[in-house]
């Protein structure tokens, strides 16, 4: 492991950050943006896709898991085993089925976010208050426009609560996507330690963080536009 | 439903839990892992969030720290720990990174927890003459426990499931079975890894809820 010391040959590599195998080198940031822009956007596509899913099956489940009092500890607990399901297991027990695709790390991403996101929304949608929903019933609201217009609008705030801590951690998650070659930036931090690249490595890893802030953010952002009442009580929990 | 048969075949063949690499050593190698990082995981956090709680200050501190530990991923501090010059003393940067990741749930639900004390009782000892250390060891520790307790077996069963990533960079453990498996491109064999990371991550939730179950009654007051 000493292939990259300070010493060069006379009239051999050129003594750039590149060369010497720096941390932070903009030599690396200037020669592999297409790499980089690549890695991003797959990262990008993976969480998306992934949380996109998870809400779209977390939404049914929640709302079954209220109404349906008998429903609730069977989705929690089925919910539950499988986000104690280690990641690595997670995608590996699921490639007889989906074989090594993007597919396959989606689909791990999605059975992850369930547990946070079914049990924020139903958290969310049993906080209603029985007034709200009477004065509600009161008015003449069926019990579709009620769920739609009263109790998820009410449920956004924890809903939201739980789509961000699912999102971040879904981002940090794609990385181990790498083991199938479909990681995003953990395709770049794998390559990196295999060949002892630190800049690509300390580059990847920071782009992730990156993304998982400014995911957050814009997150936290949807929900104060979304929930306007809820705004003068002071920020999200 | 021949993947899964062909993976119980190979979890029930004798061959594959003796000898370098078996499943018993790298198990073994798993459990150490885990518990080294659950034990120096609580002696960092733990601590800190007690008095931090006590005192009623950095409460904001600790959530951040807990959400920012998030999306950092530790396959990422792994590998960046691996190629600093920590990366040579052995195992050394799987456990800083595992533990970096146990710390914040430990943190947060420790101070959670100690502030969910009732002030009134609070009050109440500090009434009857109880000083800051008899106050936190007397009164606050043991209401505190139960919230307390749960952050550790968070901990302890994100630890188990965690510590697979370590063989992604060539370190031991159970999640090693897993990599080889995808390097051999023997599907049963990851299907077999993968079941028993799943096992054992079940196993020490299973063993922390009858722990406690089975508690003194003080510490069982307030469980979920």
């Amino acid at each position: 492991m000493t292939a990259f010391g300070k010493w060069t040959a006379p009239g051999a590599a050129p003594d750039d950050c590149l060369a010497r195998n720096d941390w932070i080198c903009g030599a690396y940031l200037a020669t592999r943006r297409e790499l980089l822009q690549d890695a991003v956007l797959q990262h990008l596509q993976l969480t998306a896709a992934a949380v996109a899913l998870a809400l779209v099956v977390a939404v049914p489940l929640a709302v079954a898991a209220r109404t349906a009092r008998w429903a609730a500890g069977p989705v929690l607990a089925l919910t539950t085993i499988l986000y104690t399901i280690p990641s690595l297991a997670m995608f590996s027990l699921l490639l007889p089925v989906y074989g090594l695709s993007a597919s396959l790390v989606i689909a791990g991403l999605v059975l992850y976010s369930l547990t946070l996101l079914v049990r924020n929304i139903l958290a969310g949608l049993r906080a209603v208050p029985e007034e709200t929903r009477q004065a509600a019933r009161g008015l003449g609201y069926g019990p579709l426009r009620l769920l739609l217009t009263v109790e998820l609008p009410l449920a956004l705030p924890a809903a939201m609560a739980g789509l961000r801590i699912a999102t971040v951690s879904a981002i940090s998650l794609v990385t181990i996507g790498a083991i199938v070659g479909y990681g995003g930036l953990g395709n770049l931090i794998y390559a990196g330690m295999n060949t002892y690249f630190k800049a690509q490595v300390l580059t990847a890893s920071v782009l992730c963080v990156v993304i998982a802030v400014a995911a957050d953010l814009l997150l936290l952002l949807v929900q104060r536009l979304a929930t306007p009442w809820a705004r003068h009580q002071g920020g999200a929990a | 439903m021949t993947t899964l048969s062909q993976a119980w075949t190979w979890l029930t063949s004798a061959d594959n839990w003796s000898g370098e690499g078996g499943i018993t050593q790298r198990l073994t190698e798993h459990i150490v892992l885990t518990a080294v990082c659950l034990v120096l995981s609580c002696l960092i956090a733990l601590p800190v969030a007690l008095v931090l709680g006590h005192l009623g200050r950095g409460g904001t501190l600790a959530v951040n720290i807990a959400n920012a530990g998030r999306a950092v991923p530790t396959f990422a501090v792994l590998v960046l720990l691996l190629l600093s010059p920590i990366g040579r003393y052995g195992a050394w940067p799987t456990v800083i990174a595992l533990v970096l990741f146990a710390v914040p749930p430990l943190l947060t639900n420790a101070y959670v927890g100690m502030r969910g004390v009732d002030r009134d009782i609070v009050a109440a000892a500090r009434g009857m003459g109880m000083t800051g250390g008899q106050l936190l060891r007397g009164v606050e520790l043991p209401l505190a426990l139960p919230l307390i307790l749960t952050g550790v077996r968070i901990a302890a069963v994100q630890l188990v499931a965690t510590a697979t990533i370590a063989a992604l960079a060539g370190g031991g453990g159970l999640g090693r079975i897993i990599t080889a498996g995808f390097n051999l491109a023997d599907t049963p064999q990851v299907v077999a890894g993968a079941v028993l990371v799943a096992a054992l991550a079940l196993l020490v939730e299973g063993v922390c809820v009858l722990a406690e179950r089975f508690a003194p009654a003080g510490v069982r007051r307030a469980g979920d």
